[in-house]
């Protein structure tokens, strides 16, 4: 029995637990033992409880394990965000995504290493270390949701929640081999997500397949009074567009993805999906989104203006850490020069400065204006297309240290991601192919605002054809 | 792509503005990281975006009100638990007025 678990969807767990063929002690036991045995090669875990954090018992998804990452709150337990200056912090309330969970009979088994603060996409930038790619424990599982997506692809866990920002649970998808959702803005609660950027942040699913995906979002999505920016549009069952069926849609592809920088075998990969979606029914037709090549800019703008904003509150008084000193501006100025790692500064200081007096109109409010000339293309293009396809990442997962030292492409390798968040519109990462070398390649889904279910439905047909998520990493067992 | 768009003196100011400490080193380092990253977004200066209106948020489609009623939630001794410095009830600070 244990061993097959490993190639259950989590709704199947649930379903055997239903049916008394297993228990839920042994399905946590199951998934913590591996989780002991295994990811001191890939540490994708920050935090592993003895025993599983849940309440209720009632739903399709009760009792299966999921990990969170370690910046979204679960009431008595350590927060840190990968952060020295959070180092001793024990969240004082659930998110509303934990109290859904919670509500709904999951088993929280533990929370998953991140970027510092989400700030980055390959998880090197966390004070418990890198996390490495289970694929190939040279590279990078991507960020920051890299701890969740690496735990999820070796198995260590049937799902986990990320965050997305710029791209933080759709790259690392990506570069692991699962399947990583953005819902679009407004969708998920964000009471309890520790703020990045409050106008882009998202809360979403990363999963093997389709078929769970759909499940965690009818769990997460919906208005809360807690949240002035979640929508108050009906949240459908998600489930019932897991349709094995793409006749008559249209898929666009913009060309301004399939140009300069792309590495060729992703490529071949993503155009080889778009063939096999045209051979269901679906019409490909190309596109252009023309402002494309001024999403990373911008976003390097909003982002850091909007972190740098968020980020105030540790200054050494309320939270964590904190350098003791006579003068109150001394105790600000060294607990968050102590506390702040590398990239939190650099992104703290880009947004103070494009803020400051000066270079407030230069800047930010000319990168917001762009944000507006971005999030039109998308308007343009879906009045011709009902998703959008392209690939997540321009490369395949890269070494560890590789771009450590030079943001500007550490930066760059957002670039396909870093518009759906700009424009607010809902995306999805899926495995659609393996490298000469055995890893992973991830296309994107992009979708109309609050139009979820088209993605799944293309999702879930090409899952049914395809065997790339089924696939485990061989060095943890498969 | 230029490399004096930000020099030392907007680093140490504005570190000063985000309450960060930064040493010489760090300053070097930050300068030429800073020039480098801004002068890549300056690249958005190709645009003429006079008659655009800035997008600020995601789908604002309507004001969210909600009544303005008192909740007594029980966060408080928690969270007073979390700070590096507390007494009788209260964080305590450095001497903020002589």
């Amino acid at each position: 029995m244990s061993l097959e678990l490993l190639d259950l969807h989590g709704w199947e767990i649930s379903q055997k637990i239903k049916e008394t063929k297993i228990s839920e002690e042994e399905v946590f036991s199951f998934f913590k033992e591996r989780i002991q045995k295994l990811d001191k090669h890939i540490n994708s875990f920050v935090e592993i409880y003895s025993n599983p954090v849940r309440e209720s018992k009632e739903s399709s998804l009760c009792g299966v394990p999921i990990a969170i990452k370690d910046n979204i709150c679960i009431r008595g337990k350590r927060i840190t965000c990968a952060s020295q200056i959070l180092n001793s912090h024990n969240a004082v309330y659930d998110a509303t995504v934990i109290r859904a969970l919670k509500d709904k009979g999951l088993s929280i088994i533990g929370t998953t290493n991140m970027d510092e603060f989400a700030f980055g996409s390959s998880t090197e930038n966390s004070c418990y270390g890198p996390t490495r790619n289970p694929w190939n424990l040279e590279c990078v599982p991507g960020g920051s949701s890299g701890g969740s997506a690496a735990a999820v692809a070796a198995r260590l866990v049937p799902f986990a929640l990320g965050s997305d920002t710029g791209g933080s649970i759709r790259q690392p998808a990506s570069f692991c081999g699962v399947v990583g959702f953005k819902p679009t803005y407004g969708r998920v609660s964000r009471f309890g997500l520790i703020a990045f950027g409050s106008s882009l942040d998202q809360i979403g699913p990363i999963t093997t397949n389709f078929v769970d995906c759909a499940h965690l979002l009818n769990i997460i999505c919906g208005f809360d009074e807690y949240d002035s920016t979640t929508s108050k549009k009906n949240v459908p069952d998600f489930t019932k567009s897991l349709i094995d069926n793409i006749r008559g849609l249209r898929i666009g592809l913009p060309r301004e993805y399939f140009g300069e920088g792309l590495d060729s075998e992703v490529e071949k990969a993503v155009r080889e999906t778009a063939e096999l979606l045209e051979k269901e029914g679906a019409k490909i037709v190309e596109i252009a989104l023309p402002h494309t090549q001024y999403a990373v800019a911008t976003y390097y703008i909003i982002a850091p203006s909007e972190a740098s904003s968020n980020l105030e509150r540790f200054d050494g008084i309320k939270y964590g850490m904190c350098k003791k000193n006579e003068d109150l501006l001394s105790l600000y100025k060294n607990t968050r020069k102590e506390g702040f790692g590398r990239e939190a500064k650099r992104r703290i200081l880009i947004g103070t400065y494009s803020l400051s007096s000066g270079y407030y109109e230069a800047y930010y409010i000319r990168a917001s204006k762009v944000r507006t000339l971005i999030k039109k293309d998308f308007e343009d293009a879906f009045l011709s297309v009902d998703a959008i396809l392209t690939p997540t990442s321009p490369v395949p997962a890269f070494k560890l240290g590789e771009k450590v030292d030079d943001p500007l492409s550490m930066y760059l390798s957002d670039i396909y991601t870093i518009s759906a968040n700009l424009a607010g519109i809902c995306a999805v990462s899926f495995p659609c192919g393996f490298t000469k070398t055995n890893l992973p390649i991830g296309a994107q889904l992009i979708g109309r605002p609050f139009d979820e279910e088209t993605l799944i439905r293309i999702g879930f047909t090409f899952q049914q054809r395809t065997d790339y998520h089924k696939r485990i990493p061989p060095l943890v067992g498969g | 792509m230029s490399h004096n768009v930000v020099d030392k003196k907007i680093v140490e100011y504005v570190s000063h503005l985000a309450r960060i400490d930064i040493d010489n080193k760090e300053k070097e380092r930050l300068t030429y990281e800073l020039s480098k990253i801004i002068g890549y977004i300056d690249k958005l200066k190709e645009l003429n975006v006079d008659s655009v209106v800035p997008t600020r948020g995601g789908f604002s489609e309507t004001n969210i009100f909600r009544s303005d009623t008192a909740e007594r939630k029980d966060y408080f001794v928690d969270m007073l638990k979390n700070a590096p410095a507390q007494e009788d009830n209260h964080f305590k600070v450095p001497k903020i007025i002589e």
